[in-house]
Formats: structure tokens, sequence, C-alpha cells
């Protein structure tokens, strides 16, 4: 099968990296001994997943990472690239790897995995490696009058020693963008992915170590309800992507020991159809946003707010692209995918079955943790499915009679990570757009706008705090120090401002501050 | 209802009316706020001088002043600071309109702190008012009768209902941190942020948190000593020792310490004469509590200047400490008085090996004409700001990020800092419904050659400077080919 091929591939592929590795200059300890590697092979040819870390055993990395940093081996440009550059390594060397362990947790075609995991980390790795020279410059600020001889500057510094904790719903882009971007700012980092999606939790637990520095990049597999517990250990940042109640435990967590903390929350993406758009075009845009990776997407379209005069056509539309994409029976169709787990499978089913009428779809078979792609109309905003947060392949279809309708129904709600807008009409799209609040915006088309490195991904409100993509992960992992450098000299300018204070002294400085508040800005001749 | 509850509900609906968004409303209450600070200079100084013995020449410099600048900086920049800020584009999106969207986020609760009550309190106000927020104000209830003058004056000036002052004392603050809020800004001591910051945590509310620490002060044995310590002077006994940023202790060599407490006793006899307890320049502690505080740390360090005391007054004279151990009481937590000890140390690295042993501070100061040796130390510690030559001045300057790390806080503010900090940025990608053909190959069923298209599409960036200078090449190559052929053939 392609998939062993390719291991036994990779297998020499690897032993010819065992000796680049070597002369990479990797710490200690040196590369692992041949029993752990085939150990980890035939861990690999049986799908075992690997034993969850448990906090204790947290202790020991933390500190490994901690005296890794404290020896300043992250500060370094050529570090930091060579790190970056071993991510880029790591996805094109096993892609199949990859694309193996995803189709196993998710049953994720190869496309999706090939372009929303690992093109988007790639992506992100070389646009950090790219750009890491200019990122790490000093940045020379506007100086007033007083400081005119002076040096302002304000200095990137990396925070320290940083823990990613992962989601199941795009496990290797969750854990790995945030993971670019807090290389390049100079951190050590701890990733944690998420247990549900085992077989890729296992995968990066065992692929990481060869490829970054072993001492300051480590992977663990921390449980969920372990997770408080991991970030009271004392981290320098937290970046959790997750939903909102985790995310407030883990938040609670980190105010005990003052840590700074990025978190990405799930939500209900509202998206409104105007009834002016062209619905050839909007249909296979929401279809392709709500029903890829089997619904199971942070960033997908939650419901839909319908113009009444468009919702007949629309749900006919999307009818026919679910056809045109998966066939007529999408369970065979090697492009859709699965729910993650039995739990979650129930949970979707139970919501679906209690909510609206069944338009679309509707099938489900738990042995294979299948739902058919789902379209529900009549849904009410008191069913379950609007009342509580969800992943799956469902899409509830509401009808609002217009645009205000749509607006208040939104606000009533609380703040999502994203608001679609579909129209031909710009007006009704800015209306969307200003009198709504989201962590981003996108008016017609889905997801798109959080795969561009150049807008920073983000939640505000219940849907998260912070956000990361490009130069935003590196700003979020480091600290924006200011600093002033001034000389001894010149003291007689300075004398102003010492005690004993007198009128003379005030209406000097008041006139001073008068005279550059005209040209630039508060002069202070302190 | 509470009180505290009805503040933020009313707070809350007046926010919900939109009024705070257009920029006009919110230039005006900027401007209404400067008239303030120039018609009620009076009532502001002698509610400081009852507070904290300011007189009001100090009042103005420390206070005052510099929120007069922060209003008209904020007057003057906030159309282009509200603006969309357009990013990069890739060539998937080249025919679309990408930008970043700056928006209010609702109603924000500042909670202000009692040594310079205006100056950290108005500050994050001055930033929620620009950003177009609804702000509760909450001043630190220490200071008693500058909380009053605030409560009094701010309804006169600004929308008492999108700015609600709501004064009282712990039972006060634990109603309000009950409320729910969009963000929550708090400048303070650590032991209280982390009860905010999980107070917050509980409804996914995000903080900017100003905190203090032990800020030290490196003084380099080849430097101008009389004028480094004239200016730690300065900084150190300022507000009597009660500033954030003031350098908690210094360290230097043995071989000047000798020479700094000469320096240091110059410079106090200077600014606030023989007897600091009559110059009207020289402050006093808060209160008792923190006066018993501050004299408990004198227990086990030998007093080089000063030393006096006065507890009915809450007087303490600057006073310098000499070889003080790192175990002494004075170095076991922020001082925030007219204590200045002195520890020696070796050498540069050991002073740099000292700091990292302890928690971030939120200031680093740092005596030396030798850049090597400021970069040394910039470079291999971490803190919220550092500042080489000088005390406190980097507050002043609004183009740099005010704000501690670890320890010290997360989070900055002053200036343009102030507004992106109070303010959502909102990612907007604005499409067409048209070029379907590059969309589709995103769609299933999912093809080799689809995943080709792809990988091109989304590897490839588009820099439009190099593009630029390709076009403009091309265009002279024909151009010179055009001459070329038409005049010498």
């Amino acid at each position: 099968m392609r998939g062993e091929r390719c291991c036994s591939e990779d297998f020499q592929h690897k032993l010819q990296l065992f000796s680049a590795a070597d002369l990479q200059n990797m710490s200690s300890p040196p590369s692992p001994s041949p029993a752990r590697w085939f150990r980890a092979l035939r861990r690999t040819r049986l799908g075992e997943p690997c034993l969850k870390t448990y906090p204790l055993e947290c202790v020991d990395v933390l500190k490994r990472a901690r005296v890794a940093f404290r020896a300043g081996r992250t500060l370094k440009e050529g570090f930091r690239l060579a790190q970056l550059e071993a991510v880029v390594q790591m996805l094109e060397e096993h892609e199949c790897d990859f694309v193996d362990a995803l189709g196993r947790d998710l049953h994720k075609p190869r496309f999706e995995t090939v372009v929303s995991e690992l093109i988007l980390v790639k992506n992100e790795a070389l646009h950090a490696i790219n750009n890491l020279r200019k990122w790490m410059q000093p940045q020379h600020v506007e100086r007033n009058l007083s400081t005119s001889l002076d040096e302002c500057l304000v200095v990137s510094e990396p925070l320290g020693v940083v823990l990613i904790v992962g989601t199941w719903c795009s496990p290797v882009q969750m854990c790995l963008v945030p993971l670019v971007g807090a290389i390049a700012a100079g951190n050590c980092a701890i990733i944690s992915p998420s247990e549900c999606t085992a077989h890729t939790a296992e995968l990066l637990h065992r692929l990481i170590p060869f490829y970054l520095d072993n001492e300051c990049f480590h992977v663990i597999i921390a449980g969920s309800n372990d997770l408080p517990e991991v970030v009271e250990l004392k981290f320098d940042h937290v970046f959790f992507t997750g939903n909102g109640e985790e995310g407030s435990r883990i938040a609670q967590a980190a105010a005990r020991t003052l840590t700074p903390v990025t978190l990405i929350l799930g939500g209900k993406n509202p998206c409104y159809v105007d009834k002016q758009c062209d619905i050839s075009t909007t249909a296979p845009r929401i279809a392709w946003a709500r029903f890829h990776n089997a619904g199971q997407s942070l960033a997908a379209p939650g419901y839909i707010l319908c113009h009444t005069d468009v919702k007949a056509r629309l749900v006919q539309a999307l009818k026919c692209c679910l056809l045109q994409f998966y066939g007529s029976d999408p369970r065979e169709s090697r492009s859709y995918g699965r729910m993650v787990n039995l739990e979650l499978f129930n949970r979707t089913r139970d919501m679906l079955w209690r909510s609206g009428k069944v338009t679309v779809g509707g099938q489900v078979i738990e042995a294979e943790k299948y739902i058919a792609p789902t379209i529900l109309t009549e849904v009410a905003e008191q069913d379950p499915i609007m009342q509580q947060d969800f992943f799956g392949p469902v899409l509830p279809v509401l009808t609002v009679n217009d645009v205000d309708e749509a607006i208040d129904f939104i606000n009533k709600q609380e703040k999502p990570l994203c608001v679609y807008a579909y129209s031909s009409n710009s007006k009704v799209i800015s209306r969307l757009m200003t009198e709504t609040s989201s962590g981003s915006f996108c008016a017609n088309d889905s997801i798109v706008q959080s795969l561009m490195v150049a807008l920073p991904f983000g939640g505000v409100g219940a849907s998260g705090m912070g956000s990361y993509h490009g130069r935003h992960s590196f700003d979020t992992f480091s600290h924006r120090k200011s600093c002033l450098l001034r000389s001894t000299r010149f003291e007689c300018v300075t004398y102003l401002r010492y005690p004993p204070y007198e009128d003379r002294n005030l209406s000097l400085m008041t006139w001073a501050s008068t005279l550059s508040q005209k040209s630039q800005g508060w002069c202070q001749i302190l | 209802m509470s009180r505290e509850q009805q503040a933020v509900a009313l707070a809350r609906k007046a926010f919900e009316t939109g009024r705070s968004k257009p920029l006009e409303y919110r230039i005006y209450q900027l401007k209404s706020l400067q008239r303030l600070f120039i018609e009620r200079q009076k009532d502001v100084s002698d509610a400081i001088k009852k507070d904290l013995n300011k007189s009001e020449v100090g009042t103005q410099l420390y206070e005052t002043l510099g929120l007069e600048g922060e209003i008209s900086l904020a007057i003057r920049k906030l159309k282009d600071w509200a603006a969309p800020r357009p990013v990069e584009k890739n060539l998937l999106t080249i025919s679309d309109t990408v930008y970043i969207q700056p928006e209010p986020l609702g109603v924000v609760l500042i909670i202000g702190a009692w040594n310079y009550p205006w100056a950290v309190t108005i500050q994050p106000l001055i930033g929620a008012i620009a950003a177009g927020n609804a702000a509760v104000v909450k001043p630190s209830e220490v200071c008693v009768h500058t909380a009053k003058v605030m409560e009094e004056l701010l309804p006169l000036y600004i929308d008492k209902e999108l700015y609600p002052v709501v004064t009282g004392g712990v039972p006060e603050t634990q109603e309000l941190l009950r409320q729910r809020f969009d963000h929550i800004f708090y400048t303070g001591n650590s032991m209280v942020g982390k009860v905010i910051m999980e107070a917050a945590a509980k409804n996914l509310t995000p903080v900017t948190l100003e905190l203090g620490g032990k800020s030290p002060c490196y003084i380099d044995k080849d430097c101008d000593i009389s004028v480094a310590c004239r200016r730690v002077a300065w900084g150190k006994y300022t507000n009597c020792g009660q500033t954030c940023i003031a350098p908690d202790y210094i360290l230097c060599e043995p071989s000047i310490q000798n020479r700094v407490i000469e320096e240091v006793k110059k410079a106090i006899k200077e600014f606030y004469t023989d007897d600091p307890k009559t110059c009207p320049d020289y402050g006093r502690i808060i209160n008792q509590r923190h006066f018993k505080r501050i004299m408990a740390m004198l227990e086990d360090s030998t007093i080089a200047v000063g030393g006096e005391n006065d507890e009915s007054d809450c007087y303490i004279a600057p006073t310098v400490l000499r070889d003080v151990k790192p175990e002494a009481k004075v170095m076991q937590e922020e001082i925030f008085g007219p204590l200045l000890p002195i520890l020696t140390i070796g050498s540069l690295d050991e002073a740099i090996k000292f700091v990292n042993k302890r928690e971030k501070p939120l200031a680093l100061y740092i005596f030396s004409q030798d850049n090597k040796v400021i970069n040394k130390m910039r470079d291999e510690t971490s803190s919220g700001g550092l500042l080489a030559n000088d005390c406190l001045v980097h507050y002043s300057v609004s183009s740099l990020p005010f704000g501690g790390v670890g320890n010290s806080g997360m989070g900055c503010y002053h200036g343009k800092f102030s507004f992106d900090q109070l303010s959502h940025l909102r990612a907007c990608l604005i499409k067409q419904l048209k070029m379907e053909g590059v969309n589709s190959m995103r769609y299933p069923p999912h093809t080799p050659k689809k995943l080709g298209w792809a990988r091109f599409f989304i590897l490839k960036t588009v820099d439009l400077g190099w593009l630029g200078r390709m076009a403009l090449l091309a265009i002279m190559v024909v151009a010179a080919a055009v001459v070329l052929q038409n005049y010498l053939l």
C-alpha cells in the first residue's frame, strides 16, 4: 500500500538525514539510538497512538526548555532560520505520513490535507524565513523635540518558553502555524496536539525531535483535563485553540501565574445571503466552506441568514453543489471526511434530529462516524443547534426579511470568530461590516481570509483574544521593549525638571510644550 | 440592582446606541476633557496636595502636562489611527480589497492607582475614548480626595453615561469585576493583578496589566557619576519614591560606592534643601500602612544617608542604604518608597546575572558612556522598558510603547498604542462574486491537477516591487529597440 511504501522509503531517507542532522550541530542528547528508531518505526506501522503526557512529566520538559532558552541558542537569527527550514523540510519529506495520519483520524482527503494543512504551514514558514531579518530589526520611532538627540527604539525580544495547545479540527495547522511564530520570535516551545486526533499527535511527537532542536522544542500530549494544571507550571505565553469553556479554564489557570494568553475559540459564524446576489457563485463557496473536513472547521459558516426571496433557490443550488462535489452518495466519495470521534458524532446527530427539518442529506452511520452533508430549514432560534456550539456537516438555514433583521440577530449572539456576507450590493456589505463585530470579516467568500498570511486571524469577546498569522504570530510571541538611549551631556537642558520647583520652571516648560505641540507632539524637556 | 451594575448597564446601553463610534463625537469628548484640565487645574492640584503633599507645580509637571499632550496627540491623529490599514495581497486576492479595520471593543473597565492618580487613570481613558469605547472609571480609593474630585468633575465635562465614574473600595471593585466587560485595564500591584485577571478570564475578557517590580539601576564605573547620581536621585525621590518605574536599587562596583553615596547626598540637598521635611517639593507616603511597611525594610541594612522619619506626618527622609545584601528585607519586594539600596557587584556580567535571576522588571536603567556596555545589557536582559543614562523619561515619549513583561505586566499603552490596545483590529476581505474559475480549483472532487494549481497560487507571493521593476525594464528594452530601429538603421 502507498502508505507503507512511503514509510520504508522514508526510513532510507531518514538514515541519510541522520548524518545531515549531525552536521547541523543539534544539541544533546544527540540523534536517537537505533533501538529507539526501530521502536518508533514499529509503532507507526502498527498505528499505535502514543501515551499521554502527565503534568509531572511536563515539569521535566519545561525545565529542559528553560535551560535551553537561558543558554541563548534561540536568539541567533541563524538558529531560527535553520529551525524554520527544518519545519519546511519535515512537511515536504513526510507529506505521505501526514496525509495517512489525517486520513485515519478524520478521513481527510489528500487535497485538503496538503492544501489546508501542509501548504499553509509551509507558506507561513517561508514568509517568516523571508522576513525574519526585517522583523528582528529594532524599530526606530518618531522622536519629539527633547529626544531628538537620543536614540528611541523598540526592540522585539523573545518571551521565553511558550505553550501551544492545538485542537483536533485542523491538527497540523493549529500546532505548527503558532510554532512557526514562536520559533521566528526566538522562543522555546512546547506543543500539545489534541489527543482526539491520536495518529496525527503521535506523528508530530515522533517527527519533531528528528527535525527540530531537542532541547528547545518538545511535544507533549496532555489530556484536556490536565491542561490547566500544565499551564500553572508557568510558561511565558500560552496559545490555545479550542472551545470557549476550555478556553476560560485555561485563561483562569494562566491568570494565577500572570501568564499572557492568546485564545482562538470556536463559535457560530453567521453567514448572510442577500436577495441581490449571484446564487450560482454563492452556493459553491458556501458549500465548500461548510462541508470541507466534514464541517469540522473553526472558520466555517455556522448558520445562514437568508433573505426570504432567495431561500428556495439557495437551498436548491446548495443541493446541486453537493451532488457535484461529493456525488449522489457522499459516503463513497474520497473527498468527504468523517467525524473525529463518537462523542462528537453523537452530539451532532442529536442536534440534527432535534432541530428544524432535514431538507438535504440527514443520513448517519454510527460505525463509520459518518454524517451526510445536511441542510436544515425551518430552524428556530431556540433549537438546540442554534443554542450550542457544534462541529459537523450540518448547515441550518434561517430566513430574515431584510438586512436590519439579520444585523439584529447577529448582534444578539456572542461575537463570533468570523462574519460572512454574500451580496452584489456594496452598501449591504458595508452595513454588515460596520454594524456587527467579529474576529474577522469576509464578503462574498468564506474561510479564505483566515488563510492569508498578511491578515491577523483571531477572535474578539467570546471568540477569543489575540491573533496570529504572519507578522502577527511574531508579535504575539515577542515582547516589544522600548529603549531610550540618552547621554549624560546637555545637563544644562535637563536642569529644568529638577526641584526646587518654581513657577519660572513651569512657565518655561509649558511654553516649550506648547511650542512643539504645534509641530511635533508632546515635548518634554524632562 | 447595585450601583455598580447600574453604571455598567447604562454604559453598555449608551455604547449600543452607537454614539461613541463617529470620530467627531470622540474628538468632541477629548476636547471637553482637555478643557477640564485647563479650567479646573486648581481643584485637581488641591486634591493631590491633600492626598500626596505634591506641590501645584509638581502636579502639573507630573500629572496634567502629560495628559494634555496625549489628548492633543489623539485629537490630531485620530483620523489616521481609525482608518482602515491596507495589507499585502497574494496572487489569489490580487483583485480584492484586503485591510485591517480598527473597531471599538465595547465597555472597558479602567482601574486606576493612587501614586499618579490622574496620569494612570486618565491616560487609558483617553485611549478608550479615542477608540470609540464606553469606559467605567474606577479611581483608587486610597487617594480619597482625588477620587472625590474625579467623581465630581468628569461627569461635568464628558458624557456621563458613556464614561461613568464609580468610586469605592474592595467590595465595590469586586462587584464591578462580577460584571462583564470587553477589556479591563488595571494599574497596580501583581497580587491584585492576578485576582483581576482571573475574574476577567471567567468572562473571557482580555486585560492590560500595568504592574510593578524592582527596577534595577546599573551604574558603570566609567560614566559621569555626578550627572548619573543626580538623575537617579530625581527618579528615585520624585513623589517620595512612589513611582512604578522608579529606580528601585543600584548595582555598582565597590570602588565607586562611596562616590555614588556622596553625589546622591549632594543631589538630595540641591533638590530638597537640608531639611526635606519643610521643603514644599518633597512628598509624603500615602498612608500609615505603607509607612510601616517601608520602615520595616530598614531593619537589616546600613543607612548611609537620611533615615529620619515622622510617623504622624507619614514622612520618610530621602534615604540611601549601603552594602545591602541580596537577602536583606529591602530586596524582597518592590520598595515604592524613598529608600535607595546600593548593592555591590564585581562586573557587568555579574550585574546581568543578578538581574536575570529575578522577575522581569518594568524598567531597567543603565548609566554608562560605553555603547558596548549598554548594548550588552539591552541584549542580555529583559524588562518592560530600558533607559540608558536617565530615569523615568521614557514614560513621556508617546511613540514608545509603555508596558511590562512577565511579572511586571502585559499589554502596553501611550499614544497610538493606547488606541490599538483598546480597539479590536478586525481583518476584512472584500471579494466579488466573479472570477469563479480561480475558486473552482478548491472544490471537490479533488484532482491532482487542481492540487498543482493550488500549490502555485498559494505558495507564490506577489512582490509588486519586483514586478514593477521587471515591467519598467521591459518597457526600457522595448523603447531602446524602437529607438535603435528608427534612428540607427
